[in-house]
């Protein structure tokens, strides 16, 4: 079974972003920028899918700026077999990159595509979901564990009341949370590997789809800085003051 | 203007959060709101007295029941022409499906949205909350989801909505299936609508130590939480995780125990009305967001605290 992982370009989440002084947006210029850390984990899963046999290829794709190519060369790093780089001027929208990946996936004929749960810049939450939608593939959403047997995904979830498990029948969209897995850093000479590996660019008009944003950003604001308090001696100081002072107790 | 709400319900009770959803709603026109499941009469029937609810759309079936994105998007497909806004409260339903109708109708989800502007234009938080962006959609029906802790529940009491029957979709070949829920019960108030919030982090050291933090809990009413390191490390289920992936709260009091405050737990309670830190390093980063920081070894200022609270005030 070949698997597609979709990765994300973003700024790197040690990065305390700032917002532009225009309100246009965040400073991305000279930025540290990596891969989405959820797409990591989501790579991580393939590649090991891959080791146990359970996959036979793994394709990388990434959609935005010439320089997703280092991200797309640091999942090959980690084990992914080719990638595909389309290539935009801006990062488009979850509704456009849902489009650009089922034109892929029509293409590339995977499985099971497995991807980050969100990205940690737009914080939309939505790209799988809405690649599942497009294809009428079943979606396994937040996951923190997938088995593979008999055409089927078992997988389980991370819901607000603790885990749910379903199962999917495949081919299926994967979201990786958090605790799915831990991902491993690229050896030296898995990165030195990863230049030879194929590496593919095309345009988003060569899988026929209209990439047009339907949200406008009006502005971009830094939220409300929190005051910061007092601090308090001593346990019955705290609780004095919590009862009298902001009567929240 | 009319809404659609698909509104979340467990253990037949609506949640605090599907009725901020019909708050945010509210905002947008005429509130209409669609109550799915198997068996669902009761929860139908609390849903018509919800304030500012003019109807309420029941759809009763098996195939509903377990809240399945596939079906639950499929039904939101047929309903919406009606609708010009479609929402759900940012919950693991309302972000599982919502994007996926939005998908079937060609249209760019808003996410966890904090604030309605006007008709098509919202406020939602980037980065880790660390930006608050102002979008604007010009798709001509929006699909949105409603961060709850931003808009007040809507009062439980107060509406007189007619109840209207939805057809259930085909029972289509199932591309999933429901297998099973593990879910962590507790007698504590819920964690997304708790009044107070009292959280550990990575300095609790073991879960048997988050046994410390109960009593504390049960005297304050209080739910508990943990920081994303505290759930990493296994001393809680991945439920208590507060934080931009977790849960974000806003109660009256949050209290932050041998947490250093990271920006993606600060994403999930800085909206706390007082926030509250014990921590024994000074320099932390929650102390720049506590109301009152106290510089303290947590495992000897919680049992002063248990005391203290036993007190009569």
């Amino acid at each position: 079974m070949k698997l597609l992982v979709p990765v994300k370009r973003v700024v790197d989440y040690n990065v305390k972003v700032r917002v532009k002084a225009d309100g246009s947006g965040v400073e991305t210029a000279g930025v540290k920028m990596s891969m989405n850390p959820f797409d990591e984990i989501a790579v991580e899963e393939a590649v090991r899918l891959k080791e146990k046999g359970a996959a036979t290829e793994i394709v990388a794709v990434s959609i935005g700026v010439q320089q997703c190519q280092e991200t797309l060369r640091t999942a090959l790093a980690m084990g992914a077999d080719r990638a595909v780089l389309v290539l935009t001027e801006e990062s488009p929208e979850p509704l456009a990159v849902a489009k650009l990946l089922r034109a892929l996936v029509d293409r590339e004929q995977p499985g099971m595509v497995i991807m980050g749960k969100q990205a940690i810049d737009d914080d939309m939450n939505a790209t799988g979901q809405m690649l599942a939608g497009l294809l009428g593939w079943a979606q396994g959403t937040f996951a923190s564990k997938v088995e593979l047997s008999d055409g089927v995904a078992t997988v389980t979830r991370e819901v607000d009341g603790g885990l749910e498990t379903v199962a999917l029948t495949l081919p299926a969209i994967i979201t990786a949370d958090l605790r799915l897995n831990e991902p491993r850093y690229a050896s030296l000479p898995n990165i030195m590997k990863a230049r030879k590996k194929p590496l593919e660019t095309i345009a988003p008009g060569d899988l026929g789809v209209d990439v047009t944003p339907r949200l406008t950003t009006l502005r971009v604001a830094e939220p409300p800085v929190r005051q910061s308090g007092v601090k308090v001696g001593s346990v019955a100081e705290l609780v004095a003051k919590l009862r009298a002072e902001a009567k929240v107790i | 203007m009319t809404a659609l709400v698909l509104l979340d319900h467990a253990d037949g009770r609506i949640t605090p959060a599907a009725r901020s959803a019909v708050t945010a709603a509210a905002a947008l026109g005429e509130v209409h709101v669609l109550v799915t499941g198997a068996a669902i009469g009761a929860v139908a029937e609390a849903a018509t007295r919800i304030a500012g609810v003019a109807k309420v759309l029941r759809a009763d079936a098996e195939i509903y029941d377990k809240a399945l994105a596939e079906p639950l998007a499929a039904l939101l497909v047929r309903l919406a022409p009606a609708y010009d806004h479609v929402l759900a409260a940012a919950t693991a339903t309302g972000k599982n499906v919502i994007p996926r109708a939005a998908a079937l109708l060609d249209v760019q989800p808003i996410s966890e949205i904090v604030a309605v502007v006007d008709a098509e234009t919202f406020v939602r938080p980037i980065y880790a909350g660390n930006a608050l962006a102002t979008v604007r959609s010009t798709d001509a029906r929006k699909l949105i989801t409603v961060r709850a802790a931003n808009f007040d529940a809507a009062a439980a009491e107060g509406g007189s909505a007619t109840i209207e029957e939805v057809e259930a979709g085909e029972a289509t070949p199932a591309v999933s299936r429901f297998v099973s829920t593990e879910l962590s019960t507790s007698d504590r108030p819920d964690l997304a609508s708790a009044r107070v919030v009292i959280s550990g982090g990575r300095g609790m050291q073991n879960g048997e130590n988050f046994k410390l933090i109960e009593p504390i809990a049960d005297a304050l009413g209080a739910a508990i939480g943990a920081s994303r390191a505290a759930v990493d490390a296994g001393y809680v289920p991945n439920d208590y995780q507060v934080g931009q992936t977790g849960k974000i709260v806003a109660p009256d009091l949050y209290v932050a125990i041998g947490i250093s405050g990271a920006i993606q737990h600060l994403a999930g309670m800085k909206d706390s009305k007082v926030i509250v830190a014990i921590n024994k390093d000074a320099e932390a980063p929650i102390f720049q967001v506590a109301d009152y920081g106290l510089v303290a070894d947590l495992f000897a200022a919680l049992p002063e605290l248990q005391a203290e609270l036993a007190k009569a005030s």
